[in-house]
């Protein structure tokens, strides 16, 4: 029962962490339906960014948590804002009236040349950071097992939950959100209609980059190191959950996330960890076979 | 032939002439290893003492009145790209390899060497890597049944009545390692309490972590890479466990006393004998720390492994595959990391494992 309540809590925080960087995949799928593979290498670059700014802060004697959690998130999300801006204008925005694998492939260019680039300029090495949040919940003790959750556990969940709804405000009450579901539809028809298509597509990937960098600074603060390789299985991994749960929508990467975290959790747990992909992957394949657009996606309707 | 045809012919002869002239100049040797990639500190380690080693052997005036010349090969620890890696170093003609790390590199590479008669010498533990009855291979380090059985046997008197969990990482290296441990441990009369895998490459071990402290777990056997230990070292940690770890030679890496946050000090691990403290690599460990590399892990034995190429090519007096085959087969060798000599399947005649534990940035050998 303790370690059922405890692998609940590890399951949704490593959900949390998924949906997080699933947000990022779902929302650049939504307005180009496009799948953005350099988003993994993003959130990586924003974790390395946030062990500097990090480093930093604690150099300048900044120690009080919560300021030095606002300005790293502020400036990490900024620079990484930068980089998917950049990523876009360099890697897809040329491509974009190319055949669909085209982008693709750029996009796998960009994600080799993201974490080449950071090996090469910051080292191999992992870097690590000192425990920022120290502290925990100790909820219960049950047959000897001490059931606990850390602050940093619960302001991974909390966040989640808040940029969800955030997110899901912008897209579905704001002009902002609609002219970006109006690119979505139609990209020809929303510019004659005045919106600027350039302009709202560069803005996703900027707030897709936000979301990467939030995700890459909770990373960094939970599991307390980072290196240049983190991108790929987290980025495989998100991208699963915003498969799962219907990519385009965005309470559906958040419960593809969780509900792949949750999987991993238990089934480590219970059976064995090594499977843990294997049944992942296997629940994935079960979803499509009988929902081929996720579990909250909506099917494509083929405009004619 | 008209005359043009000709002249471009004479002028193709003398340029191919003058190519061969250059590539025979020089032998050409070759590391390679995982120089990008998740190990790529331990590649890092491997290239300092690879060029140190090269630089010295020139200064003296090269093998057999030959400088050396270095081909820097990454194999990322992927079995494909060492298989290309090792393809491509056939094609600079290479006179010898010392490589790959990853045991699970070294396996599908040593067949190509072997093909192409490249001698090698390698540090990989995986017993596989000299089981194949392959004759271009020699092993500078011990194996990990050697290796293990070290590891069980210490692992069963010191925490004799505790619970002990062994997970593996499914590499090559990690898996066999831990096997054997596991068996060195019952050979003493001790059971694991728990046996596993996880998957290298991720950040989040807490799952395997909260069954450990379920099953009330206090001693970790591991067989696998630094980077995943230290993360389950700071979640078991946070989870309010204190867990002792016991794992193989890649845990002598010192990024592990960063990435462990400070949980360091619960590692043991089991490694060659500190060849730092030999009086014969007492002026090469003061320059290695001149130029501000610590020569600890694989540095010195890249470095060792190079001395064996200069002293076999030097008896052999030729880098003939034959010839030098024969001279590393049955010399005995005298390097910075001890005296060497080679059995029948290429593996070292006396290996030998110590225990270690980390204490602050330091490792020391435990009784």
């Amino acid at each position: 029962m303790g370690q059922f309540i405890q692998q609940l809590i590890n399951g949704l925080t490593l959900g949390s962490v998924y949906g997080l960087i699933a947000l990022g995949y779902t929302m650049v799928y939504g307005i180009i339906g496009m799948i953005n593979f350099a988003h993994g290498d993003i959130y990586m670059v924003a974790a390395i960014i946030s062990v500097t700014v990090i480093t930093l802060l604690a150099a300048l004697g900044i120690s009080a948590v919560p300021l030095a959690l606002m300005v790293t998130l502020l400036v990490v999300m900024a620079f990484t804002a930068v980089y998917g801006w950049s990523v876009e204008r360099v890697a897809y925005r040329p491509l974009r009236t190319a055949p669909r694998l085209a982008p693709l492939i750029s996009a796998i260019g960009m994600s080799i040349f993201l974490q080449n680039m950071v090996q090469l300029t910051q080292g191999a090495r992992v870097k690590p950071i000192a425990d920022m949040m120290p502290g925990q919940f100790n909820l219960f003790t049950f047959d000897g097992f001490t059931v606990f959750l850390s602050y940093t556990q619960l302001m991974i969940i909390v966040v989640t939950v808040v940029l969800l709804a955030i997110f899901t405000y912008i897209i579905t009450r704001t002009s902002f959100g609609r002219q970006q579901r109006a690119c979505e539809q139609d990209q020809t028809m929303t510019a004659l209609l005045g919106v600027n298509v350039d302009r709202t597509i560069s803005l996703t990937f900027m707030l897709g980059a936000a979301l990467a960098a939030i995700a890459g600074v909770m990373v960094t603060i939970y599991y307390g190191v980072v290196d240049f390789a983190i991108g790929f299985v987290a980025g495989l991994k998100a991208f699963t959950a915003a498969v799962l749960g219907g990519i385009g929508s965005l309470p559906g990467a958040v419960l593809g996330g969780l509900i792949i975290g949750m999987l991993e959790s238990f089934w480590s747990a219970y059976y064995s960890p090594e499977y843990k992909d294997v049944a992942g992957f296997a629940l994935l394949i079960l979803v499509l076979m009988f929902r081929p657009s996720g579990l909250l996606g909506r099917p494509e309707v083929e405009k004619v | 032939m008209n005359t043009l045809q000709k002249k471009l012919s004479v002028a193709g002869a003398c340029v191919a002439s003058m190519l061969s002239a250059q590539a025979f100049a020089d032998y050409s040797v070759a590391i390679a290893g995982p120089m990008t990639g998740a190990y790529a500190s331990a590649g890092e380690q491997i290239k300092r003492g690879a060029e140190m080693a090269v630089a010295d052997i020139n200064a003296k005036g090269g093998v057999n009145g030959q400088k050396l010349k270095l081909e820097i090969g990454d194999d990322a620890c992927d079995p494909k790209q060492a298989v290309s890696v090792a393809n491509a170093m056939v094609n600079k003609k290479i006179v010898f390899m010392h490589g790959h790390w990853c045991s699970s590199s070294t396996i599908p590479a040593s067949d190509i060497y072997n093909e192409a008669q490249i001698p090698m010498a390698t540090v990989s533990t995986n017993p596989q890597v000299t089981e194949r009855g392959l004759k271009n291979i020699f092993r500078i380090m011990g194996r990990d049944d050697q290796q293990g059985g070290v590891a069980g046997a210490y692992v069963a008197k010191r925490f004799a009545g505790q619970k002990v969990a062994v997970l593996d990482d499914k590499s090559a290296y990690g898996k066999g390692l831990a096997d054997e441990t596991a068996k060195g441990m019952q050979a003493k009369g001790m059971k694991p309490a728990l046996r596993e895998s996880i998957t290298a490459g991720e950040k989040d071990y807490s799952g395997i972590v909260s069954k450990m402290k379920a099953a009330g777990v206090q001693v970790l056997v591991y067989g696998g890479y630094h980077t995943e230990v230290a993360l389950i070292l700071r979640q078991a940690q946070q989870a309010g466990m204190k867990l002792m770890v016991m794992g193989g030679d890649t845990l002598s890496n010192n990024e592990i006393v960063t990435a462990a946050g400070g949980n360091a000090d619960s590692v043991l691990f089991t490694f060659a004998p500190d060849s730092r403290a030999n009086p014969a690599a007492a002026d090469v460990v003061k320059r290695f720390r001149a130029a501000k590399v610590e020569p600890d892990g694989y540095v010195l034995y890249a470095y060792a492994a190079m001395q064996l190429f200069q002293q076999a090519a030097t008896t052999a007096k030729s880098v003939k595959y034959n010839d030098l085959r024969k001279a590393l087969a049955g010399g005995s060798f005298n390097t910075v990391v001890g005296k060497m000599s080679f059995d029948a399947k290429g593996d070292l005649k006396v290996p030998a494992f110590v225990v270690y534990q980390w204490k602050g940035n330091k490792y020391e050998a435990v009784k």
